[in-house]
């Protein structure tokens, strides 16, 4: 089933990459901000909301060696930024699809108004398809459900598919087989 | 037709970066649909949506108000419209009230359909479409032309030139970089809008959701930059429960853009926060504007489980060579011409009907399952039983009607062709009759009609029978199709007669919408081929199988001529088209044929009849791999050839184009022969090759057993 959504979610276009546990993915995390001048002062800026994840690491610890990145998602904040960090809650094996109780704002703005949105998801909230998925978790229980299959895309200007319009133009996969400790 | 349309629709065609654009879009999009729907039952799923949406349509009053419960009790504020007009006024009002200055929408047809973004305007309110293909058609200030991409009429360059107007910038033609202004130019706009305006592709009433199906992720932006949400929603869209959206969700990506799933799906269940932390006001507005009308219509109702996915627009044939526009109105292609008969007026529609040749191939890949041919056939039924026939057309399906006088007509034609005909073709015609021969030669009507050939014959007698229903064209024009059948069945030891009283099928009839008239040939039929009990009907042309086989009931029906209903059955029952008897034969040992293997290489044209509304297509080609043939497949083989029976008379230059493409596909096989099961399509593939010079033959499926018996 996670082979399966690896290669459906590289099939729209997203990145994958899979860790064994928390520590590995974060100094992905860490290296990968790094790379995008987030670790630099008056460099490049990445929003992370709020998550299960977030709360398993040392903030400050963090802000410290990446000085770019923010742990207070507001409007501006998510508008300058370069890169968005979410968790997700659920993923599609069928469609590479990612699932997300997205009421709170600071979810939805950190993965729509960056130019790169990470996305992290534990292995074991991989369901087969999009029935299983609202059996988890339905619309009843959430008054804003996200459903995310790859970056932003259009084909609109004579039908040539384009990534990035409104929305991200690159979505990385953080796929963490043990994220609880 | 009016010449407005024509003039048109004619401009459209003769525009070549549209139709090429079109072209190219509809040929790779039955590939890519395709290989979306791999490993799917798509006739399980669609007859599952079909269920759903046509159970959901007779209940909107209900699952609209379940829906404003459910939805109020989480703090949405839902209001029930009846017209545009009150639509209209409630986003009006509340704009007003809340001091709304500007509105960023994300797609919605149901916006389109009522023209909100004038009457917004007009207030002094900014509206900016932030789907990528609407804000295009909103700069050039046009219509959609396609309901998922609306500037797929457009190019690169024209775009180009939108958008450096109004960024006050020269900007090149560079796709991405385009598609960077826009994000950059409708991001601010994102953020200075005080509403949002969407619509949404289903409403879930048990829990007062609204789904947006969407990929470039600007309705999420909709959804929550701004402090006032408002979505525009038809009845239509609304079924009962969550688990009705999974099979929606399932087709309508893969059949819109052939994707598993669109980048976001965001399903909204009422207010959540606002990014200054107060709650969003979520407005849903559910608007009728004549959907519980339709749902009323035991005919149109079917319309209601459209999902909007646009694929009925992207297989058409006509579509793909005159766009969107021609439609004049907001909803294009087949679907459109419907909704466009009740969102508007059926005289809106009038014209516009008039586009469609009836092939069926909307039919055969919507997830609605939705008989769209014949839903604007009733239109077509409608304007003729109110408005009448147009006087020639009336004239000219009375003789068709007129056993008799049709018939001496069709003889004395035989002798005024004379000067025309040409190694058994008329190449050209006297100037008022030009337009006919201009792009393919005409078939001879022939010296001895078919029912005089077949008193000569002499045949096996004894045994069993078949009654052979010729169809106009293999008795006047193509007599040894006829003499084919002859020869085959025979040979089986079945004996062919030939009611002499037999008399036209109806089609014409009722492709005019003159169902009236489609019911009493109809009826003279039954009588006739039913008066010798025998034991089979057979025909080898495919539009007089599914007339027979299928619409003497439709048409008998639809004239509440009920008294008919039963024997329309039963010769129903018992009619066959040519291929599927003879392959009865060849199952039941009683025909077999010759094992040969020949070297001339063959193509099968898939005629619309015989493949969309009899499913016959496997059969032919299995009997002509059994005669010894090589069957080479053409690309979209089983696309209409334009002939569409009276259609080439009525859209000439539309005929013309369609064929050109069936004969490029015919050609590129490289066949020497191409072979088919119905004589109307052989009228216009064989005059259309004739008149390009091709050497290639063409050949009625019979023509080629009859050769091969053993």
């Amino acid at each position: 089933m996670i082979n399966f959504f690896i290669a459906k979610a590289e099939a729209v276009g997203s990145d994958v990459y899979r860790f064994p546990g928390k520590n590995e993915a974060l100094s992905f995390i860490i290296d990968f901000l790094k790379k995008e001048h987030i670790a630099e002062v008056n460099g490049a800026t990445a929003v992370w909301a709020d998550c299960p994840f977030l709360k398993m690491i040392e903030k400050e610890q963090l802000s410290e060696k990446i000085r770019g990145l923010k742990f207070d998602v507001t409007r501006e904040t998510a508008a300058a930024a370069k890169i968005g960090i979410s968790q997700m809650d659920w993923a599609i094996s069928d469609t590479g699809t990612l699932v997300q109780n997205a009421t709170a704002v600071e979810q939805r703005l950190v993965s729509t108004l960056p130019e790169i949105h990470i996305a992290f998801i534990a292995s074991p909230k991989m369901v087969p398809d999009l029935a299983t998925a609202l059996s988890r978790i339905s619309p009843n229980d959430a008054a804003y459900l996200t459903f995310i299959t790859g970056p932003s895309r259009t084909a609109d200007i004579e039908r040539v598919l384009t990534i990035g319009v409104h929305g991200p133009e690159r979505l990385i996969i953080a796929l963490v087989d043990q994220l609880e400790e | 037709m009016t010449t407005q349309l024509r003039e048109k629709a004619g401009k459209a065609m003769a525009d070549v970066t549209l139709t090429g654009a079109l072209g190219n879009f509809s040929e790779a999009y039955m590939i890519s649909r395709a290989k979306a729907y791999e490993g799917i039952d798509f006739e399980a799923l669609r007859t599952c949506i079909a269920e759903i949406k046509g159970e959901a349509s007779q209940h909107l009053d209900t699952l609209a108000e379940q829906f404003k419960k459910n939805a109020e009790a989480r703090g949405t504020k839902v209001f029930r419209a009846s017209s545009p007009e009150e639509v209209k006024k409630y986003i009006l009002d509340l704009a007003k009230e809340k001091g709304v200055r500007h509105i960023v929408k994300a797609k919605s047809m149901a916006s389109e359909e009522i023209h909100l973004n004038a009457d917004l305007e007009a207030a002094d309110i900014s509206v900016r479409e932030t789907d990528l293909g609407e804000w295009i058609i909103q700069l050039a200030g046009q219509k959609p032309s396609h309901m998922v991409l609306p500037a797929i009429h457009m190019t690169r360059q024209q775009v180009s030139d939108l958008f450096s107007k109004e960024v006050q910038e020269r900007l090149t033609t560079d796709i991405p970089r385009l598609v960077k202004v826009a994000r950059k130019e409708l991001r601010k706009k994102f953020f200075e809008a005080d509403m949002g305006i969407s619509g949404a592709n289903i409403a879930i009433a048990e829990g007062g959701t609204i789904v947006l199906v969407t990929n470039e992720g600007n309705a999420r932006l909709v959804t929550t930059l701004p402090r006032i949400h408002v979505a525009i929603v038809g009845l239509e869209k609304l079924v009962p429960r969550l688990q009705d959206a999974i099979p929606i969700l399932k087709a309508l990506p893969r059949s819109a853009t052939s994707q598993l799933l669109t980048s976001y799906v965001s399903m909204i269940s009422g207010p959540v926060p606002n990014t200054d932390g107060t709650p969003k006001e979520l407005h849903i507005i559910l608007m009728d504007n004549q959907r519980t009308a339709m749902a009323a219509d035991p005919k149109f109702r079917e319309a209601l489980q459209c999902i909007r996915c646009a694929a009925c627009l992207n297989v058409c044939p006509v579509y793909r060579l005159v766009g969107g526009h021609v439609f004049g109105h907001v909803y294009t292609g087949g679907i459109g011409t419907i909704l466009t008969s009740w969102f508007n007026e059926m005289k809106n529609a009038a014209d516009i009907q008039g586009l469609c040749i009836t092939c069926g191939r909307c039919k055969s890949v919507c997830p609605g399952k939705i008989n769209i041919p014949d839903l604007i056939l009733e239109i077509r039924r409608r304007l003729v039983q109110k408005q009448g026939l147009p006087f020639i057309q009336k004239t000219a399906l009375a003789v068709i009607n007129n056993r008799n006088l049709f018939h001496s007509l069709l003889r004395a034609g035989y002798l005024a062709q004379k000067p025309f005909v040409q190694k058994g073709l008329i190449r050209h015609l006297p100037m008022f009759l030009s337009g006919l021969a201009e792009f393919r030669s005409l078939p001879v009507i022939a010296e001895t009609p078919f029912r005089d050939k077949i008193k000569k014959i002499e045949q096996p007698k004894g045994g069993e029978k078949a009654a052979f229903f010729s169809g106009c064209a293999i008795d006047f024009v193509y007599p040894e199709i006829g003499e084919a059948v002859v020869k085959v069945l025979n040979k089986a030891g079945i004996e062919v007669v030939f009611p002499q009283e037999q008399t036209c099928c109806g089609t014409p009839c009722r492709g005019s919408g003159a169902y009236d008239m489609a019911a009493d040939n109809a009826i003279e039929n039954i009588k006739v081929l039913l008066k010798d009990d025998v034991p089979y009907v057979v025909t080898a042309c495919a539009s007089c199988a599914s007339a027979l086989k299928q619409e003497f009931v439709h048409v008998l029906e639809a004239e509440v001529r009920t008294e008919w209903i039963a024997r329309a059955k039963e010769l129903a029952a018992k009619t066959y088209d040519f291929s599927s008897f003879v392959q009865k034969l060849i199952d039941e040992k009683r025909l077999t044929l010759k094992d040969a293997k020949h070297l001339e290489k063959m193509t099968y044209h898939d005629s619309c009849h015989a493949k969309r509304f009899l499913g016959v297509y496997e059969e032919p080609r299995e009997l002509m791999n059994k005669s010894g043939y090589e069957i080479v497949e053409a690309f979209e083989s089983d696309i209409c050839c334009g002939m569409g029976g009276s259609y080439t008379v009525k859209q000439p230059e539309i005929s013309s184009r369609i064929l050109q493409r069936k004969l490029k596909n015919i050609e590129d096989t490289g066949a020497d022969i191409v072979c088919m099961e119905c004589p109307g399509c052989i009228v216009q593939i064989k005059g259309g090759l004739d008149k390009s010079g091709s050497k290639i033959k063409v050949k009625h499926t019979a023509e080629i057993l009859a050769d091969n018996l053993s």
